[in-house]
């Protein structure tokens, strides 16, 4: 079993990535399968896997599919290199537009130096990849503390900030 | 001058304590090259030919003289003493080492500057009207929204990692000084029935395919600068394409989609924007926009209007002056006052090239005559936005003195041109040894005065940083099996009346290409109906036709090598 970082700290994954073929069964734990396979076997799924995620296309319309992924425990997006920031706006849509509540996982080219990114755009687990240190990952969630603009996370707008300030 | 408060200075420092560590991970080999490569192009670092090469961001072309003497030192102690004004306003260093690249941002930092995504796949500088705050056609006053929009953009998490760059261009007047519609997004500030609003254009660009932005929407009201740019990223970082670097900008989204498309996906993500949660957090208040304005209020002029005769005395006694005031210095909207612009177009000198020397002197005379503030224009010039009239003498005395008030603004030898290649990694074909040639032969101020206002712009490579594609004359180096090459457009523009040049035929070889302009500036002359007919009108009423004739010898040349 893998370690990633989940909700800031450093944990075994208990997630298994079940692009195809995988059993089915009692052993099969927690599975996350791409969304075709969602949509192709979704009962079998749901009545042998103890929870099922699902990984979405990082070219997926995330409001169109929504339906299908609202009531999901885990929904994970993809960097095929981590300069592609397509996932960052599926995410951000996600969370602001859809109210999604559950988990948000990073998966591929995920590198310590887009921690602090994927955490603004609501992502709470990043599976980096295997050459980065773990620990440096997470520390780098929280690299820079101040923010001009709002996103999926806790920050909110300079400008309503200073309004406040101004106010006194 | 907008003045940074503890957000924008923190923010700051802890930005440039994430690069000095990503920099030290590299050299200390714990940072795959790839890898790095797109940190530091979001702080601002290129590898050049020769060294990294590295861009200061100035937002929307604004400094100030604490800033200027700090570039004097920076360029003294990290570079070889001069710096180089670009085409977006910014300011590029060509020599410094990178492991000190850290130290040299701290420095920055400390008067309010930096290199926050001044490279890479993410939005870049916003460029404005050099004149904003002063011009005599100004509607609005465009860079309290630039400063709005540059917090919006600085970092912003979901849109650090575009397809491609994404350019922003600003005006608030009738005149357009800021090239706008070459940007990926133009915002034209006005107002419709007293209201504030903007006028958004999409998909310009230069480089290897140019294109002028459209119109997308003729008012979006000034609460929704935020929302509506906003929507234009999302929708670009959302369809952009990524498979190939050269089809990566928002203007290929569009010429592939067509503007119909394009704009009612624009307008669907801006609708949703607007009635969300999203849209509430992002709409800013009249108090927001009114706090902005106060960073950019006029400064304390004391108007007058006596001094116009000892201005004209002082011209008469002095032909140098006069020829500098008449060339280089504009009107203002303050009785008393006038625009004066610092030539960087000196003999001998790289457009836009400005030295530590140069720089202290430009802090010292902006401090005694300006206000302290000095603008870079798109075109590589510098511009004292409020000067007295009664000081208009003793600026020039000063100027003069630092080489910077050769009296040819608009004209022949105020060339706009990128480093080319005795600098850039990317470049084809140098662009300072043809600039130096063209300059040779037009150095008279007497022939520039009778060619009258023309746009000479080079660029060494396709990528179009000297803006060729928007030059009256416009020149593009090109190789040729290792050999430099030039081609040739004519009738671009970059203003109200914004064009992409045309090709005229076959490229010109390097001893050839001042020959060939040379011709046809002559051509021009020949052409034209009267004096007052500039280039950009002559050849738009005559056609391309005759300036081939004259570019390649005669129609048949230019025939022979087209087949």
């Amino acid at each position: 079993m893998s370690r990633v970082i989940r909700a800031r700290a450093i944990v075994e994954d208990d997630w298994t990535l079940a692009v195809e073929g995988l059993p089915y069964g009692a052993a099969a734990g927690k599975l996350i399968v791409p969304l075709a396979r969602w949509r192709a076997e979704r009962a079998a799924l749901l009545s042998s896997a103890a929870a099922v995620g699902v990984l979405l296309p990082n070219t997926e319309d995330v409001e169109s599919v929504y339906p299908l992924l609202a009531d999901r425990p885990l929904i994970a997006l993809q960097f095929p290199t981590f300069a592609d920031g397509r996932a960052l706006t599926q995410a951000v849509l996600l969370r602001i537009r859809l109210g999604y509540t559950g988990e948000l996982r990073a998966l591929g080219d995920v590198v310590r130096d887009l921690a602090f990114w994927l955490a603004r755009c609501g992502f709470d687990t990043v599976v980096p990849r295997p050459d980065q240190d773990l620990q440096a990952c997470r520390q780098a969630l929280d690299e820079i503390l101040v923010a001009y603009q709002p996103a999926a996370d806790a920050h909110a707008p300079v400008w309503v900030r200073r309004r406040a300030r101004a106010a006194g | 001058m907008y003045r940074y408060d503890e957000t924008d200075r923190e923010l700051l420092r802890q930005r440039t304590e994430q690069f000095r560590d990503q920099t030290r991970r590299y050299l200390a080999g714990e940072l795959p090259e790839d890898d790095f490569r797109q940190l530091r192009l979001r702080n601002g670092l290129y590898q050049q030919r020769h060294a990294p090469m590295l861009r200061i961001s100035v937002p929307y072309g604004l400094l100030e003289s604490a800033q200027l003497r700090r570039m004097a030192r920076i360029v003294r102690t990290y570079d070889r003493g001069y710096g180089h004004f670009t085409t977006r306003q910014n300011i590029q260093l060509n020599w410094p080492q990178l492991e000190r690249v850290p130290d040299l941002l701290a420095e920055l930092a400390e008067v309010q500057l930096h290199s926050i995504q001044a490279c890479g796949n993410a939005t870049r500088n916003i460029t404005s009207d050099y004149l904003a705050g002063v011009a005599v056609d100004e509607i609005v006053d465009p860079r309290p929204y630039c400063e709005l929009l540059r917090q919006f953009v600085a970092l912003h998490p979901e849109f650090y990692w575009l397809p491609r760059k994404f350019k922003f261009g600003f005006t608030g007047a009738t005149v357009d000084r800021a090239a706008t519609r070459t940007n990926d997004a133009a915002v034209h500030v006005l107002r419709r029935d007293g209201a504030v609003g903007y006028r958004f254009f999409v998909g310009g660009g230069l480089g290897r395919l140019p294109l002028l932005g459209q119109e997308m929407n003729a008012f979006v009201p000034e609460a929704d600068l935020l929302l509506y740019a906003c929507a234009i990223l999302r929708t670009f970082n959302r369809f952009g394409r990524r498979d190939n670097i050269h089809k990566a900008r928002i203007k290929i989204v569009l010429r592939e989609w067509g503007i119909e498309r394009f704009r009612a996906a624009l307008e669907e993500e801006y609708a949703k924007i607007r009635s969300s949660a999203e849209g509430e957090r992002l709409r800013l208040l009249p108090e927001d926009i009114e706090r902005m304005r106060g960073h950019f209020s006029a400064p304390p002029y004391r108007p007058s209007s006596e001094v116009a005769a000892q201005v004209t005395a002082q011209a008469d006694r002095d032909p140098r002056f006069a020829a500098w005031l008449k060339r280089n210095v504009r009107p203002h909207r303050m009785p008393g006052y006038r625009v004066v612009f610092v030539s960087l177009k000196a003999p001998q000198r790289a457009p836009g090239d400005c030295t530590a020397a140069q720089f202290e002197a430009l802090a010292e005379v902006c401090d005694a005559y300006s206000f302290g503030e000095l603008r870079s224009t798109y075109d590589q010039n510098l511009v004292l936005a409020d000067v007295a009239e009664r000081d208009l003498y003793a600026l020039w005395g000063r100027l003069d003195a630092a080489q910077l008030a050769t009296p040819n603004i608009g004209l022949t030898t105020d060339m706009t041109a990128c480093p080319g290649l005795d600098f850039c990694g990317l470049a084809n074909a140098g662009t300072l040894g043809v600039t130096h040639d063209i300059y040779r032969r037009f150095d008279s101020l007497d022939a520039q005065y009778e060619i009258g206002p023309i746009r000479i712009t080079l660029s060494g490579c396709m990528n179009g940083c000297g803006h060729h594609s928007v030059g009256h004359i416009g020149i593009l180096g090109v190789d040729k099996h290792g050999e430099e090459w030039y081609q040739v457009t004519l009738g671009g523009s970059p203003g109200n009346d914004a064009a992409i040049g045309e090709r005229v035929g076959r490229a010109l070889a390097r001893n050839e290409i001042a020959d060939g302009v040379e011709r046809l500036i002559h051509a021009y002359l020949r052409l034209r109906s009267d004096d007052d007919e500039t280039f950009i009108e002559c050849y738009r009423r005559v056609g391309i036709a005759p300036f081939k004739v004259a570019l390649y010898g005669s129609e048949s040349d230019s025939e022979a090598a087209a087949a």
